[in-house]
This record gives C-alpha cells, structure tokens and sequence, in this order.
C-alpha cells in the first residue's frame, strides 16, 4: 500500500484564528487587511464557474469595486448545476422558536460530517447561515411563506430542528437565479466580463502566484488566456467520475484537477456522498440519474421481497413476505435513517440478490400505506410534482405501484485544500463551494450545500481575498509561464484530436464509472482498491490509445470536450482510490467494510485518522500531507440509529 | 502600471488576450450597434399594440352604433331614410350639416390608419425575427384559426370596406346607382346573391377579426389575468358573434322578403 | 424501436445547414430522447461522422440548456416536458422524427441544434434583478410577504430560460421570458422601487434585439416546459403602459 503513495510534511491552516469559536471570524475580519477603494478597480480576480459559489461571489467582488472576469462552460450563467437542487437551505434564523441557534447548527453539521471537518470553519458558517436568508430575500427570492407573510421553514434530512428555508422543491434555481441576477446587473454595469462557453483547461501560475487561466472557447476552440491578481475556483464537484450521478452531464473535474497539477493540495478526495433515493437505471442507454427528493421517506415504506429472486409483482407479494429492512434494522429512525445509512442498507438487499426492477438494481418506496391512511388527495398535495417527475421519467404510476429507488452518487465532500481564508497551497488562487473540501467533512447533511455555496461566495471569500490583494497589483505575468500553459493545454488537445482510435468517449467514461462504483462506491475493501488501481491505469493506457474525437478543434466539438474531462478524470480516479485505500477507518460517506461494528456500521478511527488528507500532486507518487483536526467544542462520538 | 487586462509582456505569447472583453455573442454585437442609431426611432412593441388595441376599440363601438343603425330597416323605408338623414344633422346648428359625420369619419380613418401601421410594422418585425421556418409541418398547439388569419384577415376586410363604402355609402357600385336612397340600395343590394355572398363571407371573417382583437386588446393593455381569461374569452366570443349576427339580420329580412 | 430520424445539420454559423436522415434501430422505449441522441452519436463517432451537437447539461428538467423542435414543436409534444425529460416511449415504432433547433432571428444557430440564446441574458441583464448590494440586506422579517403573492411570483419565477417560447412563437416573441422575470420581481414587495424602471429597460432591450411581438396567441404557454402562464403578459403590458405614461 505504502508503494502508491508517500507520506510529507504535515500541513496547517495558518489564517485560522485562535480565541472563543464564536469570536473569530470577527477576529479573522478584522485581522485580514482592507484594500483602498482607489486601489480595488486595479484589481482584477477571476472567477470559473458560476454556480451559487461563484456567482454570488463574481457579482459580490465586482460591486466590491474588483474588475471581475467570470467564466462558465454553459451558454449562460444561469444554467450552472445548483439549479438542480431540490431541498432547501438551512440557517440558525430560529424563526420558529424551537431552539435552534447558530451553536446548533454548527454542532449538527460537525456532528454529520462525522467529526471530519474543521470546527473554525464549520462555525463561521452556520453565522453567516443567517446573513444569506437576508440578501435571498432582498433580492426577491420567492421563499414558500406562511399565511401571515412570515418566511415557511421545515425540518430537513433528519434534522430536530426546522431550519430549512425552501421554494418548493426548486430552492436551488430560485436562490442561483437570485446570485444569477446580482451578476447580470454587475455584467450589466461593466464589471464583470462574462465569458460562457469557455472552459478553463490550466492555471497560469507565474512567480508562485496564480495569476491566471488558460481556456478553450467551445465554440472556436480558440486557446487564449486571462491574467488578474487572483484567480478564484468555483468549478463544483466531481461526482461525475462516476459517470452516472445526479450531476449534470457537463460537470468535471478540469479545472480543480489542473490546479492541483500546478500544485494545489487536494484534500480527502474519498468522501463522496451517495444519496438514497433515485430513481434506478433502467438500461445501458442510462446517461444520468434523477434524484427524488429525500422527502418522500417521510411518508413512503422502504421494503424488497424477502426471498431473492422474486419476480412477483409488487402487490403480488404478501405483506408478511416483504421485508421493511430499515423499520427492523433501524427500529427508531425507520425509513427516515440518514442518507449513508440508506444507502448502504439499499446496497446490501440488492447484494442478497432481493432487489427489484430490471438488473436487480432498486428497491421499492411504497406509499400504499400513507394514501390508505391520509387519503390520495393529502398524498397528492404533499407529492404530486414528485409523483409526477417519476412517471413522467418511468412511466410508472406511483399511485397504483410502488416507486423504484436506487442510490446514486450526488455530491462530493473532498476538493482542493483550502486554508480558512478559502486560499489554496498555491498563493492568490481561492476555491470555493463544491469545489473546495472546507465545512462538510466525511459527510454533508442535507440542504447544507446551497448554505456553504453562498456562505463563501456572498460573505466569506469577499472578505477573506482583499487580505491577499491588499499587496496587489501583482504586475506583468511571465510570459514563459503563459507560453508554457497555453502549449500543454494546445499539446493534449492536439494529442486527443491525433489518437483516431476505435473507441467513443464515453466508452470510456462509462467503463471507468462503473470500476469506481464498484470499487469505490458505497462499500471499499483493501483488495477491491488495489484492484480498481490497476483497472483504472490500464483503462487510462487504453484510452491514451484508442479514443476517437472526430471534427477537429477550430469548432464545436462536444466529444472532444468529453475526452478532455475524462482525461482528467482518470487521473482523479486514481488518486480517490489511493486516498479511500489509505484510510483504513470508516467514517461518514467513506465505509471500509474493514472497519465497522458488530452490526455492520461505520467505526470511526479517530486515534488514527482524525485528520484532513491533502494530497500533493507527482507524476510519481502522490504525497500526502496531514492536517490534524481538532475539536475543542464538539466531542467526537459514534453516531447511532438504532 | 497595472498588469491585470493585459499585460503588454504575456501579450506577445497570447496575442488574442487584448481582446479579451471581444466575446460577446452576434447578438450582443447586434444589440450593441442596434442600441445606438435606433435609440427613440424604434417604438415598443408594446406601445404599438396598444395603439392597435385602443384603434381597435374605437373601431368596434363604431361598428356596434352602425349595426344598431342597420336595424332600422326592419321598420321600412321611411325610418331607415329617416335615421340616415338624420346622422347629418346631429349637432345643427351647433354644427354645419354633416359636421357630426365628418369628425367621426376622420376619427375613423385616424383609428384605421393607426391600426394598420401598427399592424404592418409588428408584422415586418415578426417576419425579421422568424426568417427560417420550421421543416416540419408545423403543429399548432394553442393557436386558434382566427389568431393565424389576423393579418391576412385584416387585408380582407380592408378590401371589404372599401367596397362596402363604394357600394353604400357612395353608390357607385351598387346596382341602384348613385341617385337611389339608402334603402334602396340596401335593397338592390341583397336582392342579388353574389352580393350576399361578398357581405356574408368578409362578415364572418370580420367576426373572427374581432374575436381574438377583442381578447387581445384585454391582454395588450392589461386587462386580462388568470381569473378573468375565460370571461374575456366568452365575452369576446359572444360580442363578436352577436354583433356579426345583429349585420347579417338586414340582409337576412331582404334575401328572405321581409325586406323589400 | 426502430426510428428515421431528420435531424438539422449545420457545421457552422455560416454553414447553410440541411436535414440529414438517419435510421436508428433498437431504440428502448425507456430511453430520453437525449439518449437516443446519445446513442445515434456512439454509432456516427465510430463511423468517424461528427456527431450531432446539441446543448444538454443537467437532464432533469431544470437548466434550460436542453431544447430542440422535435416535429414541429419545441420540447416535442408532451406537454410541460423539457426535450431531456421526453421519453422515448411516448413514439411509435417506425416512425420518422424531424429535429430542428430553435429557429429565430434573436437565436442565431452554433451548430446543428445548437443555438445561441444569450439574447436572453442581455434582457434580465437590462433590469431582470432587484439592486441589493450584497450585505445590504434588511433582517428577512422585516418586510412580510402575503402568500399568495409569493406564490405567485414563484409561479412565474420557475422559468428556465430555455427559449422554448420564442422557438414556438410564430413572431419570435421574447414576451413570455420577459413578462416571467417582471411578474416575479414586480409581485415581491422588494421589487417595486425599480418596477417601473425594470419593465420599460427589459421590454425595449427585447425590442432592440429583434425578438417580435406578441400578438397573443399562446403558443408560448402551451409549449412552456414550466407552465408560465400567459397572463404574465399582461402584467407586463400593463406594468410597461404604466410606467411609460408615468
């Protein structure tokens, strides 16, 4: 095992304030130095991706008074992958008296992502948790409301206090269409450059700073760089290394990847999170999963036939020989057991050979009961456009018949290292939201991504970067460091276009896909890992050999932006691997079956492992570095369900 | 010296980079020159169609006062005559002899003109903004017939008019000739079947005009919602068919001999 | 499934384009249409043809980057569904399928089914937004907002600008995405200091870029994958008439 990797120096967030939690992001804030207003329009930051991260912080820097340049690969803004999310955004407003409070939040966020997160961090989010909900609603974001005007909350993903803010099941666009509106008015204005449709494919890092990116215009295929003083990422996460997940198709892992290749610390790249209830694969067709809203266990039944094999139809099944595996095994949780939790126990029935619908790859949420006890019409009102979603993507009723539900990867915890001012190892290049592996740990809880996306991109970085450019403008970038950029990034296209194999893409990713879902999916070995390593090195010789990119890059070309990612996500793969394999504890979305309890769950090894894994990138051999965690207000304990 | 656009050093390796705030879309491009030169020329959309929606309205209460005239002829000769004497000397002394008529004919050649200039500029501009059709037959999903047959519609019902005023206003074209009165030539008129069928059809057509004109002037100027759409809906439907039908009664008495 | 397929081909803007047939056997029922794409480009890439670009990203209904003319009307003819969420199973065996992009002057096409739409940006860049400098914000109590009125403006908020209006409007009318934008903020206490202001800047923006106008058909609503009614229209008419006599 020691062969994949080597160990380096162990790594510390310098910027982290000391002091009383509660005290230091003022701390922080007033530590950090201010940049002269006069001085701010000499500043350039650049922005990639546009998300509720990157969005809100492009328009926030820019009405700051930073020239800003914002970069996203979709033809709009608008469209970047936080539109998807369906929940809702949790904040410590304690509208409803029921006692919550920012300590609360920041306990239950430590406390879910398994005690892997860094307490600093995590608090100063749950205090700007409360700030956000302001500016949303400032800015017009139509939140659901109570009769008497007053904002709507509701408890979210098992949480004991109603916390979470929502527009129906679509908080996610309408708080990306608000970030979205904040930056066309900066665009509008003059101070934000906005370049869609460009993709980032390097980082200029010139005299130890990153000073700028190398892109591809999707539509030219131009190579062409930017410069500024800072260049922040906002690029999301790489669930997609999976190929199936509940990202959007586009979603990868370039940009991150690239910079990390420059020398930015990846940090626990393991911790994926799967979600429980999607709706299955129903062919080799499948080109991506659809999440149904976690939700629905509040009112459906999780159940698969007791025998294995059993071909029946749902309501052929005698109710004593289905078996409602979370009700036994999780007595006082039930269907409502956390998301990993879920997961894995949908895993294991399917693993039994008890699973249902085609390939045996689902199990049933049945809401006879609830429609028999509330009436059609309550369900109705409570479900009905995830009802209907369902039918529409199945052509199921799940009136008449039981859904199908399978979990699918959804969200991934680990990204670039970032110290608490979002800074990465490389000086001036910041990484924010999905990107970056701050305030989660091993595990997100529900409507937290939408809270950290804006968090860092409304609050924090805007904050956090005038300390760094407080000693900008940087002056001239070398230009060797460009020339050097724009021809590895000329090199690797030219290299795709030459290869002329005989094999698609996507063949390929989705090959690659399924070894990391195997392998380092829901459940890792020790021999699977090091099996899914060799797998995935020959898969990547493989592809290096025999892709095809037809057309050529002066145009549109989709599957030459395809082979692009996949390239990278390769590399990704491998290095997920390795980090899974190095942690042999099981904790949060990471489950070794090496390490659980006597009942089969997740045992922490905190003597261990209670440390933040950065990966320094070699074309050798990666080199880990450890931050240690430290937790001075939350005691870790084992969680339980039971 | 500040490096941030473009630093005159990494522009010799990237030489594109000076363009960097270049890549905007056609569109903008076009936006960018259109916004200028056009700035106060071009009308709203929107103020046009109001233009046409108040035009229009104006246009109908016209037609309503003219399809109550028109019944007159129920009661003969002499009251049909009467009343068409009479529309000349609304307002005597106050006004010369006709005086009432002419400043309505003005009005109605003003609303005419606005409406069909409104008409034709939204017309260009929606032919500019869709220069490509669809290869595929296209399926109309909401669309009704009368909502397609607006324009061209409109073009029939001009023709029409300027017929219909020939025909009795004027009398060169009617087959009593210029000397006859008005109801003789409504007589002459509907005695002859093809000329029952040259105010029949355009008729018609008039009333799907003013079906969706009706329902669009209450959208165009903001009087529609949800709530109300199907009442608009209904009301226009029935205004228009009743007033067609109110039109069509005059003839209808003549072709079967009430009227003679 | 067996399907002939005519999909629009157009290497590039100055290309002049033309439809190119295609027969696609095995076609699972349970496939999106996107798949079907899907597989239809596996095979021309192995063929060393240039697969058929379209744009698609989060293929569930909510980016608005997906949207193609599929026989004639946009998003194809199930009703309140994006092209990605269309199933295969809503066609028949043997039948031919004619795929067209987005047609409207404002939407000038890529490549073949890909058009530009960032028309739609330049318009909510004019004024689709409530100016609230970030940190500004009052306590989010301050200013309660009755329900109805949110769920209005929500009803008209859920827009994904994918353009499916103007694709279906016989004018190339951009007044069902502008009038959405206007609905909602102009429903929201918070948006009506620039309500006047917005209205008038969006609606000329749109004018100015060569989007028609409306003459109140519905086409637009009928195709709208979210349902935005078309009563959001009047609003605006009505917003814009007020705020120009005013």
């Amino acid at each position: 095992m020691t062969e994949l990797y080597v160990e380096g120096d162990p790594i510390r967030d310098t910027k982290a304030p000391d002091g009383p939690i509660a005290e230091r992001w003022d701390k922080r804030r007033f530590g950090a130095k201010l940049v002269n207003p006069a001085n701010k329009r000499k500043l350039t930051v650049i922005v990639v991706g546009t998300g509720l991260a990157g969005g809100s912080a492009a328009a926030t820097l820019a009405e700051l008074g930073y020239q800003v340049k914002s970069f996203c690969y979709q033809d709009s803004p608008r469209r970047a992958h936080s539109i998807a999310a369906q929940g809702g955004i949790n904040a410590a407003k304690n509208y409803r008296g029921d006692g919550d409070s920012i300590h609360r939040l920041f306990y239950d966020t430590v406390k879910g992502g398994d005690f892997r997160s860094r307490e600093s961090n995590v608090h100063r989010l749950a205090q700007v948790s409360v700030e956000i909900i302001d500016q949303c609603v400032a800015q017009g974001v139509p939140f659901a409301r109570e009769y008497g005007g007053l904002l709507d909350t509701r408890s979210f993903g098992g949480a004991q206090v109603s916390r979470t803010f929502y527009a129906r099941g679509q908080t996610g666009q309408q708080l990306l269409l608000g970030a979205y509106q904040a930056l066309a008015r900066q665009i509008h204005a003059g101070n934000v450059e906005m370049h869609p449709r460009t993709e980032m494919l390097d980082l200029i890092v010139a005299d130890g700073r990153a000073r700028g990116i190398v892109t591809r215009d999707l539509v030219s295929g131009e190579v062409k760089s930017y410069f500024a003083d800072a260049v922040v990422l906002a690029s999301g996460g790489y669930g997609n290394v999976f190929f199936l997940s509940t990202n959007a198709k586009g979603c990868n892992v370039t940009a991150t990847w690239r910079a990390h290749r420059r020398g930015a610390l990846f940090a626990n790249p393991c911790y994926t999170q799967i979600h429980p209830t999607c709706i299955p694969v129903s062919g080799d067709h499948q080109s991506k999963l659809t999440l149904m809203s976690e939700s629905l266990r509040n009112d459906g039944r999780v159940w698969v036939p007791k025998k294995a094999g059993d071909t029946r139809k749902p309501y052929d099944i005698p109710v004593e020989e289905r078996d409602y595996y979370l009700e036994r095994i999780y007595p006082s949780f039930g269907n409502l057991v956390p998301r990993d939790i879920a997961s894995r126990a949908a895993k294991n029935v399917c693993d039994e050979g008890r699973g249902v619908g085609p390939g045996g790859l689902g199990v049933y949420l049945d809401f006879k009961d609830a429609i028999d006890r509330l009436g059609r019409d309550a369900v109705e009102a409570k479900y009905g456009n995830l009802f209907e979603m369902y039918e529409r993507i199945t052509g199921e009723d799940p009136y008449t018949t039981p859904m199908r539900i399978y979990p699918a990867v959804h969200y991934t915890m680990g990204g670039l290292w970032v110290d608490y001012d979002l800074q990465s190892t490389i000086p001036g290049l910041f990484v924010i939201g999905e990107a970056n592996f701050s305030d989660h740990g091993a595990n997100r809880l529900g409507a937290s991504a939408l809270m950290q996306g804006l968090a860092d991109g409304y609050f924090v970085l805007p904050n956090t970067i005038g300390d760094y450019l407080a000693a900008g403008p940087f002056g001239e970038v070398d230009s060797a460091a460009v020339a050097e950029a724009e021809e590895a990034v000329r090199t690797k296209v030219e290299r795709l276009l030459s290869i002329n194999g005989d094999r698609t893409p996507d063949s390929f990713h989705r090959e690659l896909g399924q070894i990391m879902w195997d392998y380092c999916g829901m459940e890792r070995t020790e021999e699977g890992l090091l099996k899914a390593i060799g797998m995935i090195r020959d898969l990547r010789d493989e592809f290096w050999k025999r892709v095809k990119v037809p057309g050529e890059n002066e145009e549109l070309n989709q599957a030459l932006e395809k082979a692009g990612r996949i390239a990278d996500f390769f590399e990704l793969a491998e290095l997920m691997c390795i980090d899974a394999l190095h942690r042999s504890e099981s904790c949060g979305g990471h489950f070794r079956a090496e390490s659980q309890t006597e009942d089969g769950e997740a045992k922490r090894d905190d003597e261990n492992f209670s440390y933040v894994a950065a990966w320094e990138f070699s074309e050798d051999k990666p080199v880990l570095h450890k931050e240690d965690l430290v937790f001075e207000y939350v005691k870790p304990s084992q969680r339980s369900y039971k | 010296m500040s490096a941030v656009s473009s630093p005159p050093k990494a522009q010799a390796t990237s030489p594109t980079s000076a363009q960097a705030g270049n890549r905007l879309s056609p569109v903008a491009v076009h936006a960018q020159k259109a916004r200028k030169p056009r700035t106060g020329s071009r009308r709203s959309s929107i103020l046009l169609k109001a233009v046409m929606a108040v035009s229009g309205v104006v246009m109908i209460a016209f037609l309503v006062l003219h399809m109550i005239g028109n019944l007159k002829v129920l009661f003969g000769r002499e009251d049909f005559n009467h009343y068409s004497h009479w529309l000349r000397t609304i307002g005597e002394p106050a006004l010369p002899h006709e005086g009432f008529l002419w400043i309505m004919r003005v009005g109605l050649l003003v609303a005419v003109f606005a409406h069909m200039i409104s008409a034709t500029v939204l017309t260009v501009r929606a032919k500019r903004a869709r220069p490509v059709a669809y290869k595929a037959k296209r399926k109309s999903v909401q669309q009704t017939y009368a909502s397609r047959t607006m324009r061209w519609g409109g073009v029939i019902i001009l023709a029409y008019i300027l017929y219909h005023l020939l025909d009795l206003t004027l009398g060169v074209a009617n087959p009593a000739g210029t000397g006859a009165t008005p109801y003789d030539r409504f007589v002459a008129d509907f005695q002859r079947w093809y000329i029952v069928a040259a105010y029949v059809v355009p008729l018609v057509l008039l009333g799907m005009h003013l079906r969706h004109g009706l329902w669009s002037a209450f959208q165009t100027l903001g009087l529609s919602n949800a709530r109300r759409q199907r009442g608009i809906n209904l009301f226009a439907t029935g205004a228009s068919t009743l007033l067609i039908l109110g039109f069509l009664v005059g003839p209808a008495a003549v072709v079967i001999g009430v009227v003679k | 499934m067996k399907l002939t397929l005519q999909i629009w081909r157009q290497k590039n803007a100055d290309d002049a384009g033309r439809m190119v047939t295609y027969q696609l056997d095995d076609v699972s029922p349970d496939m999106s249409f996107l798949e079907m794409l899907d597989v239809l480009n596996e095979r021309l890439i192995l063929e060393g043809e240039e697969p058929v670009a379209f744009d698609h990203d989060c293929r569930e209904g909510i980016c608005g980057m997906c949207g193609m003319v599929i026989n004639g009307v946009p998003h194809g003819e199930q009703r309140a569904t994006t092209t990605c969420q269309l199933h295969m199973r809503h066609f028949k065996d043997g039948e031919t399928i004619t795929i067209e992009p987005w047609r409207a002057a404002p939407f000038p096409v890529v490549k073949d089914l890909v058009v530009d739409r960032s028309a739609f940006d330049r318009i909510i860049e004019a004024g689709g937004y409530i100016s609230v400098p970030t940190g500004s914000a009052p306590e989010a109590h301050a200013v309660p907002v009755p329900k109805p009125d949110a769920d209005k403006a929500f009803e008209a908020a859920v827009c994904i600008g994918c353009g499916a209006c103007v694709a279906a409007c016989p004018n190339g009318s951009a007044s069902l995405f502008t009038a959405a934008k206007i609905t909602h903020l102009g429903l929201m206490p918070q948006g009506q200091p620039e309500r006047d202001s917005r209205v008038k800047a969006m609606v000329d923006t749109a004018d100015e870029l060569g989007f028609g106008g409306c003459t109140n058909i519905g086409e637009c609503t009928a195709v709208c994958p979210k349902g935005i009614p078309l009563e959001t229209i009047a609003r605006m008419n009505r917003d814009y008439l007020k705020a120009t006599r005013g």
